[in-house]
């Protein structure tokens, strides 16, 4: 059964064909998923008590049903220390096609990962984990296994990665919180055996990795048509 | 719905058979299994009439004994009510080779034989295929014998989705020496699916190895086929066709993107501890190999050569296939190089892989399989055995072959396929022992050894 927050969301969604991002990041915080601290604004006033509220550096992302992906409009500045810079960021996402607001976020560490999942028609939902970021369909480094995922296939998924390495700690960078990540993993399985009727695809990338925890920084959540 | 009168039936009515077209299918598949095969065939034809000495009977309902298998081979608007007539005539089970069905655009008959049997829970192959072969039990194929070759009873089934597959690898299943317990062309796999032979075939005691050749499941389908797969004692193969991405689908998420139809079949496989074939060199070597050998290995693998060409070959095909080849200890190579014979004492090799060179007698060989045998550095022997050595007889095959059983620990030969080595190949073969054709194909038999432990 889903809860009744998320069933309210889908329907609002459905004509864009995909959750918004605020929406999507609201669905796996309602799971029991970590997120950094977040807030969104459509005026001056708002972004700067959000930002505020959060603490400089913060990030700023463009909300728009229109877009869905962000970075090919510039629509994500990373590290915006004050007032000013948060305003022009601001201004200028207000003019971008369909815009909807400003999602301000605390800025997060950690290694960029993805966790992503797809539903697919003979094998039902497919769950992929791999190195995220802007680059992912470059190096293709990621996994691939049937939902639900098992402690093992976790293991089994992030052993499998070229930039394991990385996981636990590479030439005196902070190791990754493994147990939080595979938790992680095997939820968010769970998450998308639940939604698996609604959803077509889901991508969070980044999830932000660090020693004490596994943040979904960005989701994006595709419908079913 | 119980399979068993399909694959063992004791009466068979091939129904179409015609009085006179020598040629029709129905009547090869009357004559192969009238003349060859245990069980009391009877033909069916509206008209009557006699084929041979035989009598035709009008309808199955005719026959006076009940009829475990009907092979269906009339045309595809008359089979949906010979369905209904079988079952109304006792009939336990049916193949139904008729093509015409979804596949011509009539998914309307194919769907009302489903109805039909689905209601009287009545067990069919097909349409639209050859329907089963099993070793001295029925052949369902139109194929006349005299084109076909005859399959080694063995411990193999195959179940394809086309019948032209099927039968190109049993061809191939015959040369390797690879042994078959059943072949099923399931074509349109309207009612009897992929996932329903698998759960028979997991509990058929003849059969050890479990082998498909699938275009694609239907939906949900995949799904359901692996989690009945998942603790299978019994090695599962698959070879997969299809599988190249339909060009031109916008993808909106990156996952999507990557986790394509083939991405996500190789990954479900996998995961559930199916093997997967790459092509059909694959699928006879793994066939062949898993089952001479069902327990899975770590693949520490122990090489032994009459040629360093050889070895240093196997090593680069071991390192793609993920095998190790472990640096052995000083101990177990003073113990090899003790026991070697005076011809190559001095300019054998003994790391690994152990080159014996060109002056190497039968002797050398068995012995360093019996001292790998013993030894927990290695869980897997393979031999480069050149057959053109001066000192290699004739006796090679049964040796190892007998080694191989002592130690209970697989070994796999490669040796050159030529007409004029059968005889040995023979030896390792017949003596249960998988040989390749090729350095690579005995790494990928290893390689296929390496399964997970079943759960």
């Amino acid at each position: 059964m889903l809860k009744k927050d998320v069933s309210d969301i889908v329907k609002k969604s459905k004509k864009w064909g995909w959750v918004l991002e605020p929406d999507a990041m609201k669905i796996f915080s309602l799971n029991g998923f970590q997120t950094p601290k977040y807030a969104v604004a459509t005026k001056d006033a708002e972004a700067l008590a959000i930002a505020r509220n959060i603490g400089y550096p913060v990030v700023a992302k463009i909300v728009s049903p229109a877009i869905v992906h962000k970075s090919d409009v510039k629509g994500v500045v990373l590290g915006i220390k004050d007032d000013q810079t948060l305003l022009a960021t601001l201004a200028r996402f207000q003019k971008l096609d369909g815009f909807a607001g400003m999602l301000i976020a605390e800025m997060v560490k950690g290694l960029e990962l993805i966790i992503g999942a797809k539903n697919d028609l003979q094998f039902g939902p497919m769950v992929l984990v791999g190195m995220g970021g802007v680059g992912v369909e470059i190096y293709k480094d990621v996994s691939l296994r049937m939902a639900p995922i098992k402690p093992r296939d976790a293991e089994s998924m992030l052993g499998e990665l070229a930039a394991r390495k990385l996981l636990t700690g590479y030439r005196g960078s902070e190791p990754v919180n493994l147990d939080k990540l595979k938790k992680t993993i095997i939820s968010f399985s769970k998450v998308m055996i639940d939604l698996q009727d609604i959803v077509e695809s889901v991508d969070l990338n980044p999830v932000m990795c660090n020693a004490k925890a596994c943040l979904v920084v960005d989701a994006r959540i595709m419908l079913k048509k | 719905m119980n399979l068993k009168p399909l694959f063992e039936p004791k009466t068979l009515a091939v129904i179409g058979v015609s009085s006179t077209n020598e040629r029709h299918p129905a009547n090869v598949i009357f004559d192969k299994n009238n003349h060859r095969y245990p069980v009391d065939v009877y033909g069916v034809n509206p008209k009557g009439g006699k084929l041979h000495d035989a009598i035709l009977y009008p309808r199955v309902s005719d026959i006076p004994k009940k009829i475990d298998l009907a092979v269906i081979a009339a045309r595809a608007e008359f089979v949906p009510d010979i369905i209904a007539g079988c079952i109304d005539a006792g009939v336990k089970s049916a193949a139904v080779i008729s093509g015409g069905f979804t596949e011509g655009g009539r998914a309307d008959l194919q769907n009302r034989m489903v109805d039909i049997a689905r209601e009287a829970n009545f067990p069919f192959i097909g349409p639209n295929c050859l329907g089963l072969f099993v070793p001295s039990r029925v052949d369902t194929f139109f194929l006349p014998i005299e084109r076909m070759i005859k399959p080694t009873p063995g411990n193999v089934a195959f179940i394809s989705q086309s019948g032209g597959i099927l039968v190109d690898q049993m061809i191939k299943f015959t040369q390797q020496g690879v042994g078959m317990s059943k072949a099923v062309s399931i074509g349109n796999k309207a009612l009897i699916r992929e996932v329903d032979l698998l759960k028979y075939l997991l509990s058929d005691p003849v059969t050890k190895v479990i082998a498909f050749y699938v275009e694609g499941f239907a939906e949900g389908e995949g799904r359901e086929f692996v989690q009945a797969a998942d603790c299978s004692p019994k090695p599962i193969i698959i070879m997969k066709s299809g599988k190249s991405e339909a060009g031109g689908r916008a993808v909106s998420s990156h996952t999507a993107s990557m986790a394509g139809d083939y991405a996500s079949f190789a990954a479900a496989i996998a995961q559930h501890n199916i093997v997967e074939a790459a092509n059909e060199q694959e699928l006879v070597s793994f066939c062949e190999v898993l089952s001479a050998y069902t327990k899975p290995i770590d693949g520490k693998i122990g090489i032994i050569t009459g040629s360093g060409g050889h070895g240093a070959m196997a090593v680069d095909a071991s390192a793609a296939a993920k095998l190790t080849i472990p640096e052995f200890s000083e101990d177990l190579k003073a113990t090899l190089q003790k026991q070697l014979t005076e011809n190559v004492r001095s300019i054998a090799s003994v790391n690994n892989p152990v080159d014996l060179t060109g002056s190497a007698v039968d002797d050398d060989f068995v012995v360093c399989a019996k001292i790998l045998g013993a030894s927990p550095e290695i869980d897997c022997i393979i031999v480069l055995l050149l057959p053109y050595l001066p000192g290699v007889t004739l006796d090679i095959g049964v040796r190892l072959s007998q080694v191989q059983k002592q130690f209970k620990k697989p070994l796999i030969a490669y040796v050159p396929h030529v007409e004029k080595y059968n005889m040995m190949i023979d030896g390792f073969e017949m003596n249960g022992t998988p040989v390749s054709p090729s350095i690579e194909g005995a790494v990928l038999m290893a390689k296929a050894l390496m399964r997970k432990k079943p759960c």
